[in-house]
């Protein structure tokens, strides 16, 4: 009897505690800025591709979701000529995110990908691709890669040497 | 004499002499290493094989270079210690202090084996807070990329061009930290076995440039194993695709052949099947009845022998000259009386003979064995003087730069001069006159200083070594040759080196002639001709063929490229090139080897066998096993070519890498299902790695990613595969084959083949890297030739009625009454038309 009543004032007392209900979808929920979800790719502080496609998301990547195509300008730049994530096998894990060297790859707190045709869950780079640099702001992969490309040249880097004088016979 | 002592607690008995780091690898504990390379020695440059080393069990230790100390009894070493562990990950910090944050943008990363020893040392963060040294680079060409900033001064680059292959044009500049390996200046690298940089080298300082214009991660590519093609030595390679297209070309270890190292030829010929020049088009095969076939060299046994079923042994004839044809004949015959020895053994020997052959050109991976075999005098001399072999440099010092003699007879000057000690120049027809000199001075008869110091250089040796070939199209080297070997007795070894890569293949199967004969066979009964994979105005002289095709009642061409041949063949029946397609290859040494379809050949360009199959109303067998079964039933002395590789239920064997990536990203042409109903292998990841040696696909291990660990697969570091090196001789097969004689020179001029490395055969040109690395084509006269015919440099000729391929440039190492043409197949009398 005491196992009742107790049941019944610890269900009746809820009724007087503020709603934990969300009004999704009509109130939309604010997420943190770090949530995992719908995946971009960032530019450049100067508004380059950041993505030089290294696969390195796709490797990283759990089931084998996105593709990269290896494609290179005529300076010496990578880019990807292709890069596609299949949204509808993506599980949000983040590994893409960890394992980029140029911080391309992000995941958003944008979360609302269903869709009713499976196809349009593939995304390919133009529907990826986002103006800004997204969560850093300031990193540029070619400044600290050795790589020449056009507008950096060999020494021009970030904690870089100027290149040897091979001619030099300085010790 | 062997001794015992311990690894890691394990006890290993090995020979005396040798080592530790050789030993400690081929027992299977991999001691993290950069210099140290199988067929390079160690030199101790880098400080990365640190091991603790005790010289007894309880004594105290100490930290030594594995790669640099000699093993001896009663030792116990253990990699695994702490100092030596951080030994290790100090050097290798040390070499990380200037390597760029660029893995990413390198087309090394994945298949790396600094990032593999990175790992395997723990290091991940550089403490050092100093600027990154920067280089430089340099534009070597079509093949090679070049990146110094990534270099970690190994010198194995510098070991291999130059100690190695012999290559002059590459060094190193600068010092210490600004050490700079590189050309004098911007260029494509003279050597022929450059390519192998891009293997050598540890880090991405040399990458192949062909797989970086359609790059793709080494663990996202699939490795099937196939054979060169290239020329008659069979080397073999993996083939790497990826999405339906080719993208690299590896070298893969065989104990016999080839080794660690790969021609440029070898490594970018199959690049044609992705070239422009790609027969295409959809066609209707018509019945063909009562045809007339001719063969090719560069076909595989089984297309060759599926064209001897459709018109039978006597309309099977060879499509090339009768002369070659009955040549090669008898290069089989006497090649099936001795042992023939493979490169490997070659490499081996204490004297050679060359006669005729530009074998740089012609079988250029024989020629990088000829260069580590001159090098016996100088091992000899430091084995006497107490220095290990393994020790490359100190062997160098030691030798003393002496030379086993090497004799080259050839009609002009040899890329080989350089390590020859008798570099003598004959005209082609007085090869044979030479060689009977030095017969004579062996058989104790007066001859020339010359002669009688190469025979004496030969009847001294352990093991001389005597080689010719097809290069020339004459019989007079070949017989001079084998009469040669004969004289020296049981311990001297003949090589003959066929035209092409199936020109042992195509003479097994007994054609009944060449192309003169075909034309005389036309002539009494005529009727179609099929000609297979073949171009057969480069193999033959351009008039012969165009009477030949005038005399058939339809020219019917099989070619997987768009040739002179197809566009004059009333149809062109496009089929899948040899990389598409398994088949059998013969090598120089008769040794028959298995080549798979790197990816499943395009529906309107099938394997050629299953054309002919169609051409004669038959349906084609399902498999290559099944083709080889009634192959094996038609001609019983071929039986051993089944064993060549093992069949179809012998899979599935894995050809994609463990580590593939992108597999559900959608649409992707990797998702769709292929099949091969040719091979065990299959393009998944299903299935058993490749325990047999012919199928071997990936030889990479967890933590061991890239070419430096294939030691792993070998029995012992340098030595024959586990399993067994691929390959069943199939020489007992050739028929006997009567002496041969040249015709007499005539008094024309004879247009004498210039061969070249990069260009043999018209898939060399089809293929964009190598079209674009080949030096021009060249006509070259003798001055005084040019002055008599009244010719200047610059004139443009026609030859046997069509335009010469490049100016005449005059050349005064050119025997007289000669024309040097380049594409020229064989020494033959050709016509000078038209005037400056």
């Amino acid at each position: 009897m005491t196992g009742i009543l107790d049941q019944l004032w610890r269900i009746g007392r809820m009724l007087f505690l503020p709603k934990q209900t969300r009004g999704y979808p009509e109130v939309k929920p604010v997420l943190p800025p770090r949530y995992r979800a719908r995946i971009v790719l960032t530019r450049d502080p100067d508004g380059q591709e950041r993505c030089v496609a290294c696969n390195l998301c796709a490797a990283a990547c759990p089931p084998d979701c996105i593709e990269v195509v290896k494609a290179e300008t005529e300076d010496g730049r990578w880019y990807p000529a292709t890069f596609r994530i299949n949204f509808s096998r993506c599980i949000f894990c983040g590994f893409c995110e960890e394992a980029c060297p140029t911080s391309a790859i992000q995941l958003t707190p944008d979360f609302e990908l269903a869709d009713y045709d499976r196809d349009s869950l593939l995304y390919d780079k133009q529907d990826l691709l986002i103006a800004g640099p997204g969560k850093r702001p300031d990193y540029s992969y070619w400044q600290v890669a050795g790589k020449a490309i056009a507008g950096k040249d060999k020494g021009a880097g970030e904690n870089e040497a100027p290149p040897v004088d091979l001619k030099d016979l300085t010790p | 004499m062997t001794i015992k002592l311990k690894i890691d607690g394990r006890e290993v008995t090995v020979e005396d002499g040798r080592d530790l780091l050789s030993i400690a690898l081929e027992q299977g504990v991999d001691v993290p290493h950069f210099c140290w390379h199988a067929a390079l020695g160690s030199v101790g440059a880098c400080r990365m094989c640190a091991v603790k080393v005790a010289p007894g069990e309880g004594t105290p230790g100490k930290v030594e270079m594995a790669c640099m100390t000699p093993a001896s009894d009663g030792m116990v070493v253990d990699t695994t210690d702490a100092e030596a562990a951080r030994f290790r990950a100090q050097v290798i910090e040390w070499l990380m202090l200037n390597h760029p944050h660029d893995c990413a943008v390198c087309e090394e990363g994945g298949a790396c084996h600094l990032q593999d020893m990175v790992v395997a040392t723990g290091h991940h963060d550089r403490r050092a807070r100093g600027p990154k040294r920067t280089h430089r680079n340099q534009n070597l060409g079509p093949l090679l990329t070049h990146e110094m900033n990534r270099c970690i001064g190994c010198w194995r680059c510098l070991r291999f061009y130059r100690d190695h292959a012999g290559g002059r044009d590459f060094n190193a500049f600068g010092a210490h930290d600004r050490l700079y390996f590189g050309r004098a200046g911007d260029g494509p690298l003279d050597s022929p076995f450059a390519g192998n940089l891009a293997e050598v080298c540890p880090t991405g300082v040399f990458t192949d440039k062909a797989w970086s214009g359609v790059y793709a991660r080494p663990w996202d590519l699939s490795a099937t194993p196939a054979i060169c093609t290239g020329c008659s030595a069979g080397c073999n390679v993996t083939l790497n695709e990826r999405g339906g297209t080719l993208r690299r070309v590896l070298n893969r270890y065989h104990g016999a052949i080839n080794g660690f190292f790969l021609c440029d030829r070898g490594r970018w010929s199959p690049w044609s099947v992705d070239g422009p020049g790609r027969l295409t088009g959809a066609v209707t095969l018509p019945r063909v009845a009562g045809a007339v076939g001719l063969g090719s060299p560069r076909a595989s046994l089984e297309s060759n022998w599926a064209l001897r079923r459709l018109v039978g042994p006597g309309r099977f004839f060879a499509g090339v000259s009768d002369r070659e044809t009955a040549l090669t004949a008898r290069m089989a015959a006497l090649l099936k009386a001795s042992p023939v020895p493979s490169l490997t053994e070659m490499a081996a020997a204490d004297a050679i003979l060359v006669l005729g052959e530009d074998l740089t050109a012609t079988a250029p991976r024989a020629a990088l064995a000829l260069r580590q075999a001159v090098r016996g005098a100088e091992r000899d001399l430091a084995c006497k003087k107490g220095v290990a072999l393994w020790l490359d440099d100190a062997v160098r010092v030691a030798g003393e730069g002496r030379r086993s003699p090497l004799a080259l007879v050839t009609a002009l000057p040899d890329a080989l001069d350089d390590i020859a000690s008798f570099a003598i120049r004959r005209a082609p027809h007085d090869m044979a006159a030479f060689a009977a000199a030095i017969l004579a001075a062996l058989q104790g008869r007066p001859a020339d200083a010359e002669a009688s110091a190469i025979a004496q250089a030969l009847s001294t040796a352990r093991a001389p070594l005597i080689i010719a070939g097809a290069g020339l199209g004459l019989a007079g080297p070949v017989e001079a040759a084998a009469s040669l070997a004969t004289a020296l007795g049981p311990k001297a070894r003949l090589a003959l080196f066929p035209a092409e890569a199936g020109s042992f293949g195509l003479s097994l199967l007994a054609p009944a002639g060449g192309i003169e004969a075909a034309l005389a066979e036309l002539e009494r009964n005529p009727g179609p001709l099929v000609v297979l994979e073949n171009d057969l105005f480069r193999r033959a002289d351009p008039a012969l063929v165009e009477r030949l095709f005038a005399k058939a009642t339809q020219v019917i061409a099989l070619d997987h490229l768009a040739t002179e041949t197809t566009t004059a063949a009333a149809l062109a029946v496009p089929v899948a090139a040899p990389a598409e397609a398994a088949g059998t290859w013969v090598n120089h040494e008769g040794r028959a080897q298995r080549s798979f379809a790197f990816r499943p050949a395009d529906p309107q360009a099938p394997t050629a066998w299953r054309v002919l199959a169609a051409l004669a109303g038959e349906t084609p067998e399902p498999g290559l096993d099944a083709l080889l079964e009634a192959l094996v039933a038609d001609l019983p002395a071929l039986a051993a070519v089944r064993d060549g590789a093992p069949g179809v239920d012998h899979g599935p064997v894995p050809r994609a890498h463990p580590r593939q990536s992108a597999r559900t990203a959608g649409n992707h042409p990797d998702r769709a299902t292929r099949t091969d109903p040719d091979s065990p292998l299959s393009w998944t990841m299903e299935g058993d790695r490749a325990p047999e040696p012919a199928l071997a696909t990936w030889t990479d291990r967890p933590g061991l990613h890239s070419v430096s660990a294939e030691y792993a697969a070998q029995q012992w570091i340098g030595g024959p595969l586990k399993g067994g090196d691929p390959g069943v001789n199939v020489l007992h097969a050739a028929a006997d084959a009567p002496a041969l004689a040249d015709p007499p020179p005539g008094a024309g001029l004879l247009g004498l083949p210039l061969h070249s490395p990069f260009a043999a055969h018209e898939a060399d040109a089809a293929s964009p890297p190598l079209a674009a690395r080949a030096p021009a084509a060249r006509v070259t006269l003798h001055p005084a030739d040019a002055a008599r015919l009244g010719l200047t440099a610059g004139a443009l000729l026609v030859i046997d009625g069509r335009p010469a391929p490049a100016p005449l440039s005059l050349d005064p190492d050119l025997p007289a009454g000669h024309i040097g043409l380049s594409g020229l197949r064989a020494l033959r009398p050709v016509i000078l038309g038209g005037a400056p």
